[in-house]
């Protein structure tokens, strides 16, 4: 199967999260599609690992994959204070600071 | 398969070694060290460990070797004096976050609960400030000399994720030091998502990841040259988000406002001269030959931000909202350095990113007097008349505005008139004359803010300005010293930066 198809799949899914963080409005949801993108960068990475015949590029989804996991660590416990603080993990209620 | 052994130069990684050792022993400090012994062990710690990595820079200085750890660092003269300009800010900075006024009591305390009570009468103190800012700092002196995109992500990562929690710790109107936090961190990881596409594109556009490689393929032209568009502007959109360039510079305001004020003095300060060293290092090394393709892009994007940043500036009226527009503005006078393309651009910056830190750590610094009996008083009208009470304060914070106006006799000046000299040198005529049209508008809203506490009538209302610690008075001092110092005799300085700055390859 030609590996460019799985750039394609990698691209149309980290647009799928681009535009969910976007629209969406719950913060969970939108850090969701933040792992999503990263996921599809992830996919391009192997991809071209493949294609271009070197192991570079699964090591730094290897690394990808770490520092993702500790960017739910600060995220979660971030949306978490969050939450307790005003009873709602909306991104629209958090306008304090709109002027 | 042979497994061979990593070979590490330890001396030029040991600034970075030191701020991480001091860091794991401030974690193990917050787990095991009594309360009471807690914040004075951690400030030593703290400085101890900036200083000592200073003293470990100093000794390595004319150092150059791209085998510092294994092709993942570049150890070079421009990456010393990008070190040196963050540790400096980041000990200037310590000292005010060593004001435990500006933090809540417990962190992970609602807002107006009876445990927040509890933890302000029991005079708790977030002592965890102090590793998480080493934590950051590290990630600050490694962003710079990244030489592959690994070593680039990891240490994007570790510079935002601490200062992602750190601007979640004020003391004072919590909710939105906490709505802050979660806008940079919403923003940060959309932002470096895009970072990491870009990394995969510039890795599938060359086969290598290292920045050397990827200038080999750019110069040699054999790779698909789409996804070489495709990883610049994808690895743009992160580093520009991080220097707080329009159009990414959403979160800038937010979070320079909400977050504590001497938090926001370190980031605003250090994290400018980590991504700008980065910026530098990837634009210079590895995509200096491909500059038609970035070049109008990056010129534009330069135009609009200054533009922007000291447009926008002039309608603020929270004084941290303020010094938000205006280093917005200062991001893209930086981003002219790196348009320049030329080893006097590359000199300017660093003189600039110096200067700048130095003078956006003093400013703060002095919003965190400014006070009334619910805490920092951020509402420029409240400021009005201040020079009559406190004259001292009010000149200092004069000074460090007309440094950030580029006036002769502070750093400012100098530090503009070299960038935009190497902008036009490089042929930038659209640079120029945006940059001094924007200088000027720039100059006139730090110009009425001065005018506002020299010549307007004071107002009662409870607004005082406190007397500062002996810390906070140490880092407004050496500020004011050395934007005066640089601004009336540059020439060591200049002349150490023109002898040093290179970027080895």
């Amino acid at each position: 199967m030609n590996p460019y198809n799985y750039l394609y799949l990698a691209a149309l899914l980290f647009t799928i999260g681009a535009v969910g963080v976007v629209v969406r409005r719950n913060a969970i949801v939108v850090f969701m599609c933040i792992e999503l993108m990263l996921n599809a960068a992830n996919l391009t990475l192997v991809t071209f690992s493949r294609i271009n015949g070197t192991l570079d590029g699964q090591v730094v989804a290897f690394f990808t994959m770490v520092v993702a996991a500790c960017e739910v660590v600060v995220g979660l416990a971030i949306i978490v204070t969050i939450y307790r603080s005003r009873r709602s993990a909306s991104v629209d209620d958090a306008s304090l600071l709109k002027r | 398969m042979e497994f061979i052994a990593p070979s590490l130069n330890y001396a030029q990684l040991a600034p970075m070694l030191i701020v991480l050792a001091g860091a794991l022993i401030g974690v193990l400090i917050e787990a095991f060290a009594p309360r009471a012994s807690r914040f004075s062990s951690q400030l030593f710690i703290t400085l101890f460990a900036l200083v000592a990595s200073l003293a470990a820079l100093f000794q390595v200085r004319n150092q150059s070797s791209v085998d510092a750890a294994m092709g993942s660092v570049a150890f070079d003269g421009a990456g010393v004096l990008f070190q040196a300009s963050i540790l400096v800010i980041a000990i200037l900075a310590i000292f005010l976050i060593a004001d435990q006024e500006n933090f809540t009591a417990l962190a992970a305390s609602v807002p107006g609960s009876d445990e927040e009570r509890e933890a302000v009468q029991a005079d708790l103190r977030v002592t965890e400030v102090f590793p998480l800012t080493l934590f950051a700092i590290a990630g600050m002196l490694l962003f710079p000399v990244a030489s592959d995109l690994i070593t680039l992500f990891v240490a994007l990562e570790m510079l935002s994720l601490p200062l992602y929690l750190m601007a979640g710790l004020s003391r004072r109107r919590r909710l939105m030091s906490q709505e802050a936090a979660l806008k940079y961190f919403l923003l940060g990881a959309f932002a470096s998502a895009f970072f990491l596409l870009g990394i995969a594109y510039l890795y599938g556009y060359s086969g290598s990841i290292t920045l050397s490689g990827i200038q080999e393929s750019v110069v040699g032209g054999a790779g698909n040259d789409v996804f070489l568009l495709l990883g610049v502007a994808f690895i743009s959109v992160g580093l520009l988000f991080k220097v707080g360039a329009v159009p990414f510079h959403a979160w800038s305001p937010d979070v320079y406002q909400g977050a504590p004020t001497a938090i926001t003095g370190f980031m605003a300060a250090a994290t400018k001269v980590a991504a700008f060293g980065a910026i530098l290092r990837i634009f210079y090394v590895s995509f200096a030959n491909a500059e038609w393709q970035w070049r109008p892009a990056m010129v534009i994007i330069a135009i609009i931000t200054m533009v922007f940043g000291s447009v926008v500036a002039i309608t603020q009226r929270d004084v941290k909202r303020m010094l938000a527009y205006s280093s917005i503005a200062h991001a893209g006078f930086l981003l002219a350095g790196v348009i320049a393309l030329s080893k006097s651009g590359l000199e300017a910056s660093i003189f600039y990113l110096f200067a700048y830190g130095v003078a956006t750590v003093g400013a703060f610094g002095i919003v965190t007097l400014v006070r009334d009996s619910s805490g920092e008083v951020g509402d420029l009208n409240r400021w009005s008349g201040l020079g009559k009470r406190s004259p001292l304060l009010a000149s200092t914070f004069a000074l460090f505005l007309l440094a950030f106006a580029g006036i002769p006799l502070t750093s400012g000046f100098i530090g503009k008139f070299s960038i935009f000299s190497a902008a036009y040198e490089s042929g930038s005529t659209s640079i120029l004359i945006a940059g001094v049209l924007s200088s000027a508008i720039a100059a006139f809203f730090y110009i009425r803010v001065i005018v506002l506490m020299f010549f307007k009538d004071s107002v009662e209302d409870g607004t005082s300005v406190i007397i500062p610690s002996a810390l906070t008075t140490i880092t407004i001092t050496v500020s004011a010293a050395v934007t005066l110092i640089l601004g009336i005799y540059p020439a060591p300085l200049i002349d150490f930066i023109a002898t040093t700055a290179t970027f080895i390859r």
